[in-house]
């Protein structure tokens, strides 16, 4: 080992050579630039929808975005057919998702042991990796002919109910995480004090750990209806893609992101009558706009029990 | 002091409670319960077991009598002579495009935030965007994949082609490789940063020399997993105008390959799925075993990683 004299040690010496300061300056710089990045696609999403959209909102009669279903290449834009049909989609797909995802997540947080955890939860997250054209054609060849034209005769295969339940599926493991880190975080002293009280597991789950974790929960009710609501290949594979306005999930129908991959895959232009074009960008303001309001409110929701424990 | 003494308990008290913990009562409730949350648990598991057997079922004629064929088939007509080359060669290339793009800007964006950034409203605002860009549906990256590198770009696109796909789809997935990143970053001790600063070290030799080793699998994890996301996700490639006819050959140099029309593996299973013949139903559900294969293997891949080296800390 070399001595240093502690005497000829000055600040200068700790300081460190210029070329090694040059390089963090120019490294933390271009990490910079990279975080910066995200605002600057955030900017161009929004520029690109609203530039379009303001077209068609200036531009189009809006008899025609109040009348009676999507055809954008007849000219007429009935926004309440394609909403109407998220709509049906998303309830379907929350009423098949909730209860499935959240049982599953109150089952691995307070019932499962770790051995059993460490198994279920990859099997949970590879679910959730499946690609949603997988789903779409499950929801089409198995969901549709196996369980709804069984049970209702004359069905179409292609139907909103075929298609919610796929997106039923979709969207149960993102509830089933959510949730379970919601539960998991609630303090094991809130549960040692109710078995304290001679509560049972039963009595300590439902009383205590769910209350406890209840702004979790919704926040993962939030997240998925965002989810649901812009999922598009499920819908557009099992739905059927008819602009006919109906409120009958057994019948096909079209939701806010089909219409708008419909409209996109027709030619391999989108091109067509006067403001078809347009109509795309309004419609994807408009999936954009409502996505966005769910997301920020399931962020508070998530943020309070991070707050909370 | 007695009055701090607590009180006998009333002789019925202490009578009810000892019938109550020796009447070995059958719990009812307690039962029913842990039932109903096990028949969730049971019906998430089979349905992936349905949705696996149902698709290999389904592509099995085909994936058993001509594999190779309709690997390195090109899309026809026909179903007997349909492959699914060019959807592999569309996939692959956006696959690139994500790691070129999208992995070395989520990292590095992820390090600004976790190793580099003061606590401003600059900061706090990037940090809230990042959150939101993860929840935009992908059907509205299509539309900026249209808008920005399919018609405003198309000088340096070429239009509806791969380079616009990739970079739409890398787009897509930077919001999930920055916060996993960030997310393995946050979980580095600081103890590990102050041993790097305690021998005289700046910061980015602190971060390249201690804290990137420590949490690559963390970082790697998060980017196989958005990898996967990016190479089953079709809407986007909709919107931007990938199709199933009159496609580029794929055949000569790359350069010019980028600039042709393409499609991609889950362009191709919708195309396919929309045609109710039996014999393209078959070809439709050999793809998705192709496809889930592909996705299912990084996935996995990704996940057993984690766990193993989140048990060895």
């Amino acid at each position: 080992m070399t001595t240093v004299e502690l005497s000829s040690l000055s600040v200068a010496s700790l300081r460190g050579d210029r070329g090694r300061l040059r390089k963090e300056r120019l490294v933390r710089s271009l990490f910079l630039g990279a975080a910066t990045l995200s605002i600057v696609i955030s900017a161009l999403i929004v520029f690109s929808l609203i530039r379009e959209a303001m077209t068609f909102i200036t531009e189009v009669e809006w008899a025609t975005v109040w009348s009676s279903g999507w055809f954008p290449r007849r000219g007429l834009y009935d926004v309440k057919t394609i909403f109407v049909g998220s709509l049906l989609v998303t309830v379907i797909a929350m009423a098949v998702a909730a209860p499935i995802g959240m049982g599953s997540a109150i089952y691995l947080s307070e019932y499962a042991r770790p051995r059993v955890r460490k198994v279920l939860k990859p099997i949970l997250e590879v679910l959730a990796g499946i690609p949603s054209v997988v789903l779409g054609f499950f929801a089409l060849t198995f969901v549709s002919p196996e369980l709804i034209q069984r049970f209702s005769e004359g069905t179409t295969q292609a139907n909103l109910a075929a298609a919610g339940i796929g997106v039923g599926i979709l969207t149960i493991p993102l509830i089933a995480s959510i949730s379970e880190d919601a539960m998991r975080s609630v303090p094991d002293a809130l549960r040692e004090a109710s078995y304290g009280m001679g509560a049972r597991k039963v009595t300590t789950s439902v009383k205590v750990v769910i209350p406890a974790a209840v702004s979790g929960l919704v926040a993962a009710g939030i997240v998925a209806v965002s989810r649901a609501i812009g999922e598009t290949m499920v819908v557009f594979i099992a739905a059927g893609g008819t602009g006919v306005f109906t409120t009958d999930p057994l019948r096909p129908g079209l939701t806010m992101t089909a219409a708008m991959a419909a409209q996109a895959s027709g030619t391999d232009q989108v091109r067509g009558q006067a403001l078809t074009f347009q109509s795309l960008f309004f419609v994807g303001l408009l999936l954009f706009v409502i996505t966005l309001c769910l997301n920020l409110v399931a962020d508070r929701f998530v943020r309070r029990v991070r707050q909370r424990y | 002091m007695s009055v701090l003494a607590p009180a006998a308990p009333a002789p019925q008290t202490a009578d009810a409670v000892r019938r109550r913990l020796t009447s070995g009562r059958a719990d009812v409730a307690g039962v029913v319960f842990r039932s109903i949350l096990g028949l969730a648990i049971v019906l998430t598991l089979a349905i992936l077991i349905v949705l696996i057997t149902d698709v290999v079922t389904g592509g099995w004629t085909v994936l058993s009598s001509r594999l190779g064929d309709f690997l390195t088939g090109e899309l026809a007509l026909s179903a007997e002579r349909s492959g699914v080359y060019q959807g592999l060669i569309g996939s692959l290339y956006i696959g690139i495009f994500v790691v070129v793009l999208a992995f070395p800007i989520g990292i590095g964006a992820a390090i600004y935030l976790e190793e580099y950034a003061p606590k401003s409203r600059f900061t706090r605002v990037i940090d809230i965007n990042i959150r939101n860009l993860a929840g935009v549906p992908s059907v509205v990256y299509g539309i900026l994949g249209f808008a920005i590198f399919v018609k405003s770009l198309s000088s340096l696109s070429g239009g509806a082609t791969p380079i616009a796909a990739g970079v739409t789809l890398a787009i897509l997935v930077l919001p999930i490789v920055i916060i996993t990143s960030a997310e393995a970053i946050r979980a580095v001790p600081d103890s590990i940063r102050e041993a790097g600063f305690g021998v005289g070290a700046t910061r980015w030799e602190v971060v390249r020399s201690h804290v990137l080793p420590y949490a690559a699998p963390g970082i790697l994890t998060g980017t196989v997993l958005s990898l996967a996301r990016a190479l089953g996700e079709a809407a986007p490639l909709i919107l931007i105008g990938a199709v199933t006819g009159r496609l580029g050959t794929f055949g000569g140099p790359v350069t010019e390959q980028l600039q042709e029309k393409f499609t991609a593996m889950p362009i191709v299973i919708t195309a396919w799925a929309g045609r109710p013949n039996a014999d393209f139903q078959a070809l439709t559900a050999a793809a998705i075993v192709i496809l889930l294969a592909v996705v299912l293997l990084f996935n996995t891949g990704a996940i057993l990683l984690r766990n193993r080296y989140e048990r060895r800390r």
